[in-house]
């Protein structure tokens, strides 16, 4: 089979498998919101945490909230990781550096999952399941509190109230990620991935680590996470044996994400309103993919950092995917891409992770860039900006803009203050541009929460593992604020009655709109960055 | 404040309640599903031909150059214009044309550049074609025979490729 038939054949069967599980998928995520029972498991864990799961919070409560979890976690796995050598299954890796595991644990709290460690030789098994493999859970549910939270504040009228942030975490971590992880992590051990307690297996005289990896594989990539359980990440056959196998990977990074639309034109009444966020998404992908796939195709030698069994389309697909979410696990190096390749997974990520994004955040990031469209269409037509049936005004569009603004700020400053140091210059694996491109990407990775790298360059000094930790903390938690006094602000609106002036946002117009301003925003701001790195290797 | 640390009291205890479900109850129901038979094979990589091996001597097929560190897996993250890199290349190139006893050109990209894991086990079909002559003088297999295990070890459904540890287990059997 042609390398082209082959690659199409992949994308056909990935598409096919998405369209068949689109529509129960997002609506029994909607219903999950939306329902007012409780299962037995959930009241055993609201009574242990003394919550009562009929009250109702205000946005800034339901961000507490966040950041609460999310602190007193970035704690637990900070001090579980201090202490393995006291934990079982350590194999004698001993505590993990303070700077390596202050990294680690936001790394894995914000749901980027960067990784500075190699976990054969750092991370014990015990850590990757107690700690690790939970995040991997409850990061990606937190992701799909917000963007549940923010399809209330559509939906909802004259009410300052949100839901409550601990059942929307338990039911998405319950009702939705655990099933299906569960489910594929025995059909990913069926095809090969393995799941062992041993620290490693003799193959033929030569002794090769092994982890409990399935378990965490298929959380890994269902909750956009990213993080391997091996170095190799999805590129070590233990992970991702075969062709099947990396088809079922891409398939569980884009699931949810891809799913959401529907779940959001469900709550708010309307399902083409979600199947033209939809169809962005995956014009952007197409095209991402189009150039990711045509350059690594044409490159001086493809096959470096892939594997043969993955292929190049196979390859090309996955890191179209994991960059244009916010995983960052990696079946191939992105650092061994050729100039316009590797390039490709940067802009993916510079457009700020909506296509189609992470579990909740791509769901996010997409209806705030929405919100950033009509309000530009709302100047260009003289007209305050309406979406979903509410008014634009000064309070969103600012919130908006500082969720937008977020990841670009502390992308370009810690990059920046980065290539100035001299100490950078020894970290980096590849000379000239691609070098300034190592740098970029890892920034670019930390801010906006993917995780994955162009993995050639050190990143274990203080200022490497300090800096791309506050950009990981930023990169997540300003726009999540800013996204919750969003929601919170359009709650307490009135509904506005569509009229012969509203501006449908359902249609083609609208999908172009939101496209450009998706690129726009990502072109006007990181040309300049990119023309000295990528831009400058292509044409070389 | 004071909103934020009783968030952070009630999130701590979300936490541990969660911990006990998805960080040992769920890892160790996998692991234990993962203990029946059909399963357990996989789960613990038994007699895997998954991961390259590197074996001494000519009877056996060379799989591709790995820029791992064992028992750790990686690879060279080298970009395409590393000069540095691209020496590296030509040396690989020019050693197993010698080695095969072919010009420097016939020697297949796979060959020379490293994988992402530093472990695949598998080479091209021709790489593989190849080896065969080299590994039959040294095993004392004819060249059909070794054609004909190169050809049982060859497999995929979107990219063909030849699984290297395997094929090298078939001719110890076959050699032996």
């Amino acid at each position: 089979m042609s390398p082209l038939v082959a690659g199409l054949l992949q994308v056909g069967i990935l598409v096919a498998a998405l369209a068949v599980v689109y529509r129960p998928l997002g609506d029994h995520m909607a219903r999950v919101f939306q329902n007012k029972g409780h299962s037995k498991v959930e009241l055993a864990i609201y009574r242990f945490a003394r919550i009562d799961p009929n009250a109702e919070q205000k946005w800034s409560t339901y961000a507490y909230g966040v950041l609460g979890f999310s602190f007193v976690s970035v704690v637990f796995l900070y001090v579980i990781q201090r202490a393995q050598s006291w934990l079982p299954f350590d194999f004698g890796r001993g505590n993990v550096a303070p700077g390596m595991a202050f990294n680690t644990a936001i790394s894995f709290v914000t749901n980027t999952n960067w990784q500075s460690y190699v976990p054969e030789a750092v991370m014990g098994h015990a850590v990757q399941m107690i700690g690790l493999t939970v995040q991997n859970f409850v990061s990606a549910a937190v992701g799909l509190a917000v963007a549940v939270a923010l399809i209330r504040g559509f939906v909802r009228h004259q009410t300052d109230r949100l839901g409550n942030f601990w059942v929307d975490l338990t039911r998405g971590t319950i009702r939705i990620l655990l099933p299906i992880a569960f489910v594929f992590a025995l059909v990913l051990i069926a095809f090969g991935v393995t799941m062992s307690l041993k620290s490693g297996v003799d193959v033929d005289g030569q002794t090769i680590a092994n982890a409990p990896v399935a378990g965490q594989e298929a959380i890994k990539e269902l909750g956009t996470n990213g993080g391997g359980v091996l170095n190799a990440n999805s590129a070590h056959p233990f992970e991702n044996p075969g062709e099947w196998t990396n088809l079922i990977q891409i398939f569980l990074i884009l699931v949810i994400p891809v799913a959401l639309t529907r779940t959001f034109g469900r709550l708010v009444g309307q399902h083409k309103q979600g199947y033209v966020l939809l169809s962005v998404m995956g014009v952007i992908w197409a095209a991402m993919l189009a150039v990711i796939w045509g350059a690594e195709a044409g490159g001086l030698r493809p096959l470096e950092g892939k594997e043969l069994r993955l292929g190049i389309p196979g390859s090309a697909i996955f890191a179209d995917s994991t960059t244009g979410t916010s995983t960052g696990a990696t079946n191939s190096l992105h650092d061994s891409y050729s100039g316009l390749g590797g390039g490709g997974t940067l802009l993916n990520m510079l457009f700020g992770e909506m296509t189609p994004g992470g579990v909740g955040t791509g769901l996010y990031s997409i209806l705030v860039m929405a919100i950033i469209a009509m309000f530009l269409a709302g100047l260009m037509v003289g007209r305050t900006p309406e979406y979903l049936g509410k008014k634009l005004g000064r309070k969103e569009v600012t919130a908006a803009a500082v969720s937008i603004l977020a990841m670009p700020t502390v992308l370009l400053i810690g990059a920046g203050i980065a290539a100035i140091l001299p100490s950078t210059q020894g970290a980096l694996n590849n000379p000239g541009a691609h070098g300034l491109s190592e740098i970029l990407y890892a920034y670019a990775s930390a801010s906006n929460n993917n995780g994955s790298a162009f993995a050639g360059i050190t990143v274990t000094n203080d200022w490497f593992q300090s800096s791309l930790g506050l950009c990981m903390l930023f990169g997540r938690f300003i726009p999540i604020i800013a996204v919750l006094a969003l929601a919170g602000s359009l709650a307490a609106q009135k509904k506005v009655p569509v009229t012969s002036g509203t501006l449908p946002t359902t249609g083609p117009l609208f999908a172009t709109l939101l496209t450009g301003s998706i690129v726009l925003v990502a072109a006007l701001t990181f040309v300049p960055a990119l023309a000295l790195g990528p831009i400058a290797e292509a044409l070389q | 404040m004071e909103n934020f640390l009783k968030q952070s009291w009630a999130g701590l205890r979300i936490l541990l309640a969660l911990t006990v479900l998805l960080g040992v109850l769920y890892p160790l129901s996998v692991w234990g599903v993962s203990r029946l038979p059909g399963l357990h094979a996989n789960a613990e990589a038994t007699d895997t031909a998954l991961v390259a091996v590197v074996r001494e001597g000519d009877k056996y097929f060379v799989p591709r150059p790995s820029a791992a560190t064992l028992p750790a897996s990686g690879g060279s993250n080298k970009g395409e214009l590393n000069e540095d890199y691209t020496k590296v290349i030509a040396e690989r190139r020019a050693q197993i044309a010698q080695r095969e006893g072919v010009s420097e050109d016939q020697v297949p990209q796979d060959a020379v550049t490293a994988s992402a894991s530093g472990l695949d086990p598998h080479i091209s079909p021709e790489y593989a074609a190849l080896q065969v002559p080299r590994v039959a003088r040294a095993s004392g297999l004819s060249v059909e025979k070794v054609r004909e295990l190169v050809a049982s070890n060859t497999h995929g459904t979107f990219t063909t490729t030849v699984n290297v540890t395997a094929l090298n287990r078939a001719i110890d059997s076959a050699s032996s």
